[in-house]
């Protein structure tokens, strides 16, 4: 069930689509999605670092997000995760945040 | 049921009061290409003027007996197309192949669009196809100032029908289409008055449809790097990007930047080189609602650079191209 919407069956979220003719996902198999998985908590955490969040994979079917100070949120999906994060962080996470990309920028430089 | 695809395309029909949408209805229903379509349209006020004037109203028509559309969409448009889809499965209608849903003058189309999706048996059965806007071509224009709706609902349209233009001057006519490639540059423009046009081409050739033909990929962009992407109000822009796109940070970026601004992007359609995939992805998203992404059969040319179109209302192409450009390790 989706945690926020209180549906049954998922979300289906664009970024985690059921693999069928025609359609781009990587929820192909085990080993495709488990890549997938690492690298979306990887580049996540990139973000969620200027709010003071990280994120962790949950059993291969959840993500976890949480505060430096422990505060935790179940999240379902892609879908779910900027909603929380900004209650967890008590502000917006706005991509257009100059202050953001001037961060995100940095690093890629310094990476 | 061999007949009925896996996921029956569903056209939404849409333009604001008096534009015209029940006209292009009974003109499509009239054309031989759609004998198999089934049609939802909303019964709005106590006439039902729109369902008298439809000419062929069959037992695939479900009136939907409450007033606006977007106000019941969780509850009765879905209880609608999923009780033709059961009447179908029954065999108690025609296995219509694809459903067109009329919408009111005043719908936002967004809440429409996401019901299919959204409802966890819907999504399994149907699948969005073209939205079709009528825009009035004697007062289109005066009602883009004056209606959000209007706007939003030309902004969404993968095809534009202009209608009236029998009625309207030449000048008033120009000045629209002007109006309409500003405010949505790729979607094709119909008009209605002037002799026949192929309902196929209006209602069948979808992004998805696009993923079985080579040569879709060419006509997805038409104009639209045309714009500059300044400007208050809606208006479109068109970002593109060298190189391979990482996919996982590319869905990190848009879902965030849909969480936060998802009311002022009206719609996005993208083709994307996306790094471990020969074929283009297109993406296509309408305010928080994006479409499962679609693998497309190939490039329609030697051109490798990914390309987004953004239809806003009051975003700065500079600050969402520089977001994205930092989000992929591009600054």
């Amino acid at each position: 069930m989706c945690a926020l919407c209180g549906v049954l069956g998922g979300d289906g979220h664009w970024t985690d689509a059921a693999p069928r003719p025609g359609i781009f996902t990587r929820n192909t198999g085990p080993v495709e999605r488990r890549r997938e998985r690492m690298a979306r908590v990887a580049g996540a955490n990139r973000i969620l670092k200027a709010y003071g969040l990280s994120l962790a994979d949950w059993q291969g079917a959840s993500y976890v997000l949480s505060t430096a100070t422990g505060k935790s949120e179940l999240v379902d999906s892609l879908a779910h995760l900027w909603p929380l994060a900004e209650k967890l962080a008590g502000r917006p996470c706005d991509p257009l945040d100059p202050g953001l990309i001037e961060r995100l920028s940095r690093e890629a430089g310094d990476g | 049921m061999a007949d009925v695809p896996a996921f029956t395309p569903v056209n939404l029909i849409t333009g604001f009061l008096g534009s015209g949408k029940t006209t292009l209805l009974r003109r499509l229903l009239d054309d031989a290409a759609l004998v198999d379509t089934a049609v939802l349209i909303n019964e709005f006020g106590e006439i039902g003027l729109d369902h008298h004037l439809l000419g062929r109203i069959d037992e695939t028509m479900v009136l939907l007996p409450s007033g606006c559309l977007c106000c019941t969409i969780r509850g009765e448009l879905s209880a609608a197309i999923r009780d033709l889809h059961e009447r179908r499965e029954r065999g108690e209608v025609p296995p219509f192949r694809r459903l067109a849903i009329e919408s009111t003058g005043l719908a936002d189309p967004f809440p429409i669009l996401s019901t299919v999706q959204a409802d966890p048996v819907l999504r399994h059965h149907f699948r969005w196809g073209n939205v079709v806007t009528t825009v009035d071509a004697v007062n289109g224009r005066a009602q883009f100032e004056r209606r959000r709706e209007s706007t939003k609902q030309a902004a969404v349209a993968d095809r534009l029908v202009l209608t009236k233009t029998d009625l309207a001057d030449a000048a008033e006519i120009e000045a629209l289409i002007e109006c309409l490639r500003r405010l949505n540059p790729s979607a094709p423009l119909v008009r209605l008055a002037e002799g026949p046009f192929s309902a196929d081409s209006l209602l069948a050739h979808d992004l998805f449809a696009a993923a079985t033909r080579a040569d879709a990929a060419r006509h997805l962009f038409v104009d639209a790097e045309t714009n500059d992407g300044h400007g208050a109000g809606v208006h479109a822009f068109a970002l593109s990007l060298d190189g391979v796109v990482d996919w996982t940070g590319f869905g990190l970026w848009l879902t965030m930047l849909l969480n936060r601004h998802g009311e002022k992007v009206l719609r996005v359609k993208g083709m994307l080189n996306v790094a471990g995939s020969d074929a283009p992805v297109a993406v296509h998203g309408v305010q928080h609602l994006v479409h499962p992404p679609v693998h497309m059969m190939g490039w329609p040319d030697d051109d490798r650079r990914s390309r987004l179109v953004f239809i806003v209302d009051g975003l700065e192409k500079e600050a969402v191209d520089r977001s994205l450009r930092a989000f992929l390790g591009r600054a």
